[in-house]
């Protein structure tokens, strides 16, 4: 009959109107500053840099090998080599990046840099409240600013930073192993070559 | 006070102010005080309902609406109102100047003018013009020019078509708008808003006379309803602003506080439209029951005229978009002659004894050819569910 669906649509929309009031699951809003949602594990924003331990430019695992900065199909990472080796987390002496910059307001969070890093060195991060007011040091990110420890990067990825830490940890067990069990049979003379006996893993 | 006492409070205040006045000076100072309260209180129920139309269709759709501007966002108006001041004011270089400039002042002034016949209380009137109604309608399509004139100079595309859409569509609506509000002028026997009112102001027992609780009142209503809404460019009529389409129809090539003009004089014509509704049918300022006389009569008005916003707001929260062809369809194949009918029925029930015969003589001389008609309508359309061939 003429005018039943009229009516009907407007029962329904009479039905969410009051019933917005009554019941307060049917209002799925989230008001931002607030109230915030739960960050979502696989979204991703801005990298950051890893580091182990406690110190973070002692600790970060960049070994300034530049991959990331030739890879950038923005060009938003500028990297400066170190001249001398310092050891990293583990003892090993390694290169480190002098200086790590990443612009904000150029990288397009395309996650090449972490594709390509041999070092599990650079991740992305979610926070995405980065806006600042001064356009031009604000938004250059230097090493500092881009420095979070590898706790952050399990709360933040807990499952993928599970498996980093995991094949971290076997690879350097199996960098430790070959020298323990071999040596003995072949070299037993070189146990203080390397003293550690851990680093990081060179190749995936 | 004696409630009556407070029904007249305006009135009385206002002679007591021009006695103390020469009498040469009183016409223009009593317009004044007459003219002046309705150019505060309209914008200012603009302004308000804006902010509950914004909250309302948000709670339609199960979300908050604003609530951040002051306490549950009803400043938002203020903020609103100071970022459309403060914006660049555009004129198109292509546009004409003059017309550009003057089409909204024009919009609002049309919409202002209708006032002038509403009552908005007892004795509450700005005049009472023994041809309010007719004042009404040619004041009413002052609104298209003003429409056309914005889209015409604007020189844009857009802005033409929404103009044109918005002329074709209002003068189609004018028809029934017109031919509904016909049958109480036949019955009341006055042009005159003031004495249709005072028709509607009996009361049988406690049931007010509203022409709205007869066959061809309740008819009329409705097809004055719809009719207002096309009239004042509202969702579901709203094509000539059809933001999905022509994005903002006549206005587009306006900014600043000229957009907001237009939007100012839309919602006037709104509520001017829906205080004619009332005073044709709703009996005006009278109360709804005879127990409820001692409440002031121009809160029944506000009252009555708010339940009407809030069905507008309701229908713009349910309805989608009209078609073009549609539109006309509707305007021409179906209001047109129910309105028509509805004046016959009005003649029928004129010269028919009271009583029980004549309300069924009336619903069926409304109700038959209203299924006969739509189901007319019907037959010639495919009416079938749409299959998605490639978006499947």
């Amino acid at each position: 009959m003429l005018g039943v669906g009229i009516l009907k649509g407007l029962t329904e929309t009479a039905r969410n109107f009051f019933g917005s009031y009554v019941n307060k699951d049917r209002l799925t809003t989230i008001q931002f500053p607030e109230e915030r949602a739960p960050r979502i594990e696989a979204s991703r924003n801005f990298p950051f840099l890893v580091y182990d331990g406690t110190d973070a430019m002692q600790g970060l695992r960049c070994v300034s090998c530049l991959i990331c900065e030739k890879e950038c199909p923005p060009k938003c990472i500028f990297i400066e080599k170190s001249t001398d080796k310092k050891p990293d987390a583990t003892g090993k002496p390694q290169f480190y990046p002098a200086k790590f910059n990443i612009d904000v307001s150029v990288c397009m969070s395309c996650q090449i840099c972490v594709e390509v890093c041999p070092f599990d060195a650079i991740k992305m991060d979610n926070a995405f409240e980065l806006s600042a007011t001064d356009r031009f040091d604000d938004l250059l990110w230097d090493k500092n600013r881009l420095a979070k420890p590898n706790e952050y990067y399990r709360e933040v990825h807990p499952t993928e930073a599970a498996a980093v830490d995991a094949e971290l940890a076997a690879a350097r067990a199996k960098a430790a192993a070959p020298k323990a069990p071999p040596p003995p049979p072949a070299q037993p003379a070189t146990p203080t070559a390397t003293p550690p006996a851990k680093e990081t893993p060179a190749e995936k | 006070m004696t409630p009556d006492t407070i029904d007249q409070i305006f009135v009385i205040s206002k002679h007591l102010l021009l006695g103390y006045l020469p009498s040469s000076l009183q016409p223009v100072v009593s317009a004044i005080l007459s003219v002046v309260p309705v150019l505060v209180v309209f914008p200012l129920l603009f302004a308000i309902t804006t902010v509950l139309e914004r909250k309302g269709l948000g709670r339609i759709q199960n979300r908050y609406g604003p609530n951040r501007v002051g306490p549950f966002g009803f400043s938002q108006p203020i903020a609103d109102g100071i970022k459309s001041l403060t914006k660049e004011d555009i004129i198109p270089r292509n546009a004409d100047q003059v017309v550009h400039f003057l089409a909204p002042l024009l919009l609002v002034l049309a919409a202002f003018l209708a006032y002038a016949v509403l009552p908005i209380g007892r004795n509450m009137v700005i005049t009472n013009l023994n041809a309010g109604v007719l004042f009404f309608f040619a004041i009413g399509s002052m609104v298209e020019l003003a429409v056309f004139m914005a889209g015409w100079s604007s020189r844009s595309k857009y802005s033409l078509l929404g103009a044109m859409r918005a002329v074709a569509q209002m003068i189609s609506y004018e028809i029934p708008l017109v031919l509904a509000s016909i049958v109480i002028i036949m019955v009341s026997g006055s042009l005159s808003t003031v004495d249709i009112v005072n028709l509607q102001a009996g009361y049988t027992s406690i049931w007010p006379h509203w022409f709205v609780f007869t066959p061809w009142g309740f008819a009329g209503f409705l097809l004055f309803m719809v009719a207002a809404t096309a009239e004042s460019n509202r969702s579901p009529f709203d094509l000539p602003e059809g933001e999905s389409e022509i994005i903002a129809g006549y206005y587009i090539e306006y900014s600043g506080f000229k957009f907001a003009l237009f939007f100012l004089g839309e919602y006037l014509g709104m509520f001017a439209t829906s205080g004619l509704a009332i005073t044709l049918f709703l009996g005006g300022w009278a109360a709804p029951f005879s127990f409820l006389t001692w409440i002031p009569s121009y809160f029944w008005f506000f009252a009555k005229l708010l339940v009407l916003i809030a069905v507008f707001i309701w229908i713009r929260g349910t309805f989608p978009r009209l078609r073009m062809d549609q539109l006309m369809n509707l305007a021409w194949k179906f209001m047109l002659p129910m309105s028509l009918l509805n004046i016959v029925t009005a003649g029928v029930w004129h010269f028919m004894p009271a009583g029980i015969v004549r309300w069924l003589v009336c619903i069926a001389l409304l109700v038959a050819p209203c299924l006969l008609l739509s189901r007319l309508l019907k037959q010639g359309k495919k009416l079938q569910v749409r299959t998605y061939r490639f978006a499947e």
